[in-house]
């Protein structure tokens, strides 16, 4: 598998009042075709921000670029004029975003919304956009698609509007989709209802996702390769399986821990990660993780740790950190 | 269209304030077919004659009476409405299209441009604006281009202001962000996402503006700046017939109410508008 996305160096600050704020730091990554990327991270961890960053929709200022690229199928975006960036975004970069609700202009009909992106990337004819348009939310099991065609966003549910985004996301057939926090604001049962959706549309058009969130549930259900954030740098990566049966990272280790379920009781308090997110104007000098980490050393203090593969984990498995996870909690459990 | 009508038709207010003006539109559109006596020429014989209906001492058919010279009042207003409805409506037209881009493009960039784009509107909100179009009509000359450009210099500050403020709210929801994830150009989105947001609050201040330019340009008139003589207008009868108001009471009121109807209509027409064009408040078909 070739990949379709490759991230180098990838560093963003925004400018505030407050000082330079460290959003995303020397983050890489790559992405195959086809394959299912599960972004995991808490508020301010860069998860979001990289995402916008990739196509140039971070507002300027305050928001930098300071450094990096993006190879997105062979092509570098970073630096490629607003012209260009605007064909690949919509046509061969679809998004989705959190919020449903607003995400929709309120003015304008939700079939005229799906059809700007099929008039203008695809030049489609008002009557060829308005069947595509109407095949699209079909697709996306919006029942009676042609007379939903001429309502607006507030004669729509939020998982309907969701499933509106999500048509609009995909309706030029791009390569990536993004889904920024897709599923936050619904409800559990619509939330299963979209997660199934974006699966049987992968299916169908096996379009390459990113799915970024905080739920760790919503990742374990659709991602091939999960990709855990934190101050702005990637603290573990790889496929699925490994990440939840086998997490190398302290971070994971404590997201994990914080899920109901195997590892808690039934009846016994939720973990919760002590301390809360960095303040990413005065990041820590180390791993970012390290102040909230019982197992920090000395050295992740002050060092920041390099993303390398797990000794004996499986292939892909990455993590940056200096201190072994499993001989740490193995020490911790003996001492106690 | 259908549904346009239906719909107005539910509101007695705005069925009202419709028919009203489409009456006068008409009866302007209609005017020089009418056969009515010329509104220029004067029948002194016949001078300060009162409406016919009021009595047995008006001679000929001067259904609303005649003027100091003898002109014939119904033939002024109806002749007057062409100029006054065609002056206001271009005045409102072109001072809405300038306001409501100057007030997209300011709160959209916001920044430099805003500040530049508000203190402009700051200044000239300032000026009284009689003031103004008194000083800019007396420079330029009367003519019908002039007081539009006028009535419109002094109507656009409105829309600016208030779209300014709508588009600033706006901009930072995230159907904009969406708009740019989709391919949007900054003038795309502006036009034709932004836009449509605030028709609805143009609209409103359109219609207030309408009925605002008429009075202006009946003081306009009244003041002589206005629409020359023998043209009629509305504003320069008011002006003429207030030294008769004792006397002749006609001269002044039926001008007077021919603004105040077109401009009850206007501002009808427009409270409906306002509610028809707000997709909340539309019913699902």
């Amino acid at each position: 598998m070739s990949a379709l996305l490759e991230l180098k160096h990838l560093t963003v600050e925004f400018h505030t009042r407050a000082g330079v704020l460290h959003a995303v730091n020397d983050l890489s990554y790559s992405l195959a075709a086809g394959e299912t990327l599960g972004i995991v991270g808490e508020s301010g961890s860069g998860k979001s921000v990289h995402a916008l960053a990739m196509v140039g929709l971070i507002p300027s200022p305050p928001g930098r670029i300071v450094s990096g690229e993006v190879l997105f199928n062979g092509r570098n975006l970073i630096g490629m004029p607003e012209r260009q960036l605007r064909d690949i975004r919509g046509k061969e970069i679809g998004f989705v975003f959190q919020d449903p609700m607003t995400s929709l202009n309120p003015v304008l009909t939700v079939g005229r919304q799906i059809m700007e992106p099929l008039r203008r990337h695809l030049k489609l004819s008002q009557n060829a956009a308005r069947k595509r348009a109407v095949e699209l939310l079909d697709l996306v099991g919006i029942v009676d698609p042609d007379r939903r065609l001429d309502q607006f966003p507030h004669e729509f549910s939020g998982g309907m509007r969701q499933r509106v985004m999500i048509a609009i996301g995909i309706s030029c057939e791009p390569k990536l989709l993004i889904a920024d926090e897709a599923t936050t604001a619904l409800d559990v049962t619509v939330q299963a209802q979209i997660l199934e959706l974006v699966r049987d549309l992968k299916r169908k058009i096996g379009t390459t996702v990113i799915w970024i969130t905080h739920d760790m549930g919503v990742v374990a259900g659709l991602a091939d390769t999960v990709q855990v954030m934190y101050g702005g740098r990637i603290m573990e990566r790889g496929p699925v399986s490994a990440i939840f049966r086998d997490p190398r990272s302290a971070y994971t280790w404590g997201l994990l821990r914080s899920l109901p379920g195997k590892i808690t009781a039934p009846g016994q308090r939720l973990y919760q990660i002590p301390g809360s997110p960095p303040n990413m104007v005065h990041p820590p000098a180390g791993d970012p993780f390290a102040p909230r980490n019982s197992f920090a050393t000395d050295r992740c203090r002050t060092e920041v740790p390099p993303l390398r593969q797990v000794d004996g984990g499986a292939a892909g498995h990455q993590v940056a950190a200096w201190y072994d996870l499993r001989s740490a909690i193995a020490n911790q459990g003996a001492q106690s | 269209m259908k549904a346009f009508f239906s719909a107005l038709l539910k509101s007695p207010s705005g069925l009202a304030g419709f028919v009203l003006l489409s009456l006068f539109i008409a009866i302007a559109i209609f005017a020089p077919m009418a056969g009515l006596v010329s509104p220029i020429r004067g029948d002194l014989m016949a001078r300060l004659s009162p409406p016919t209906w009021t009595g047995p001492f008006s001679p000929g058919a001067h259904p609303l009476g005649t003027d100091e010279v003898g002109r014939d009042i119904l033939s002024r207003i109806v002749n007057g409405s062409r100029l006054t409805l065609l002056l206001a409506t271009t005045a409102v037209v072109l001072g809405g299209i300038v306001g409501t881009l100057l007030g997209i493009i300011a709160g959209f960039y916001g920044g430099i441009v805003d500040r530049i784009l508000m203190r402009l509107v700051d200044i000239q909100l300032a000026l009284p604006l009689m003031l103004l179009a008194l000083l800019v009509v007396a420079a330029l000359g009367p003519s019908f281009v002039n007081l539009v450009i006028v009535l419109a210099l002094t109507s656009w500050i409105r829309y600016a202001r208030i779209i300014r403020g709508q588009v600033f709210a706006l901009r930072e929801r995230e159907f904009v962000q969406s708009a740019y994830a989709i391919g949007a150009s900054t003038w795309r989105i502006m036009l034709r996402h932004i836009l449509p947001n605030v028709l609805t609050p143009a609209l409103v201040v359109a219609t207030l503006e309408l009925a605002r330019i008429i009075i202006m340009d009946a003081a306009l008139s009244f003041l002589g700046l206005g629409v020359q003589p023998p043209n009629p207008s509305w504003g320069r009868m008011l002006a003429d017939g207030r030294v008769y108001i004792s006397t002749a009471w006609w001269i002044v009121t039926f001008p007077g109410l021919a603004i105040l109807l077109t401009v009850l209509s206007v501002n009808l027409l427009g409270d409906w508008l306002r509610d028809h064009f707000d997709p909340k408040m539309r019913t699902s078909r």
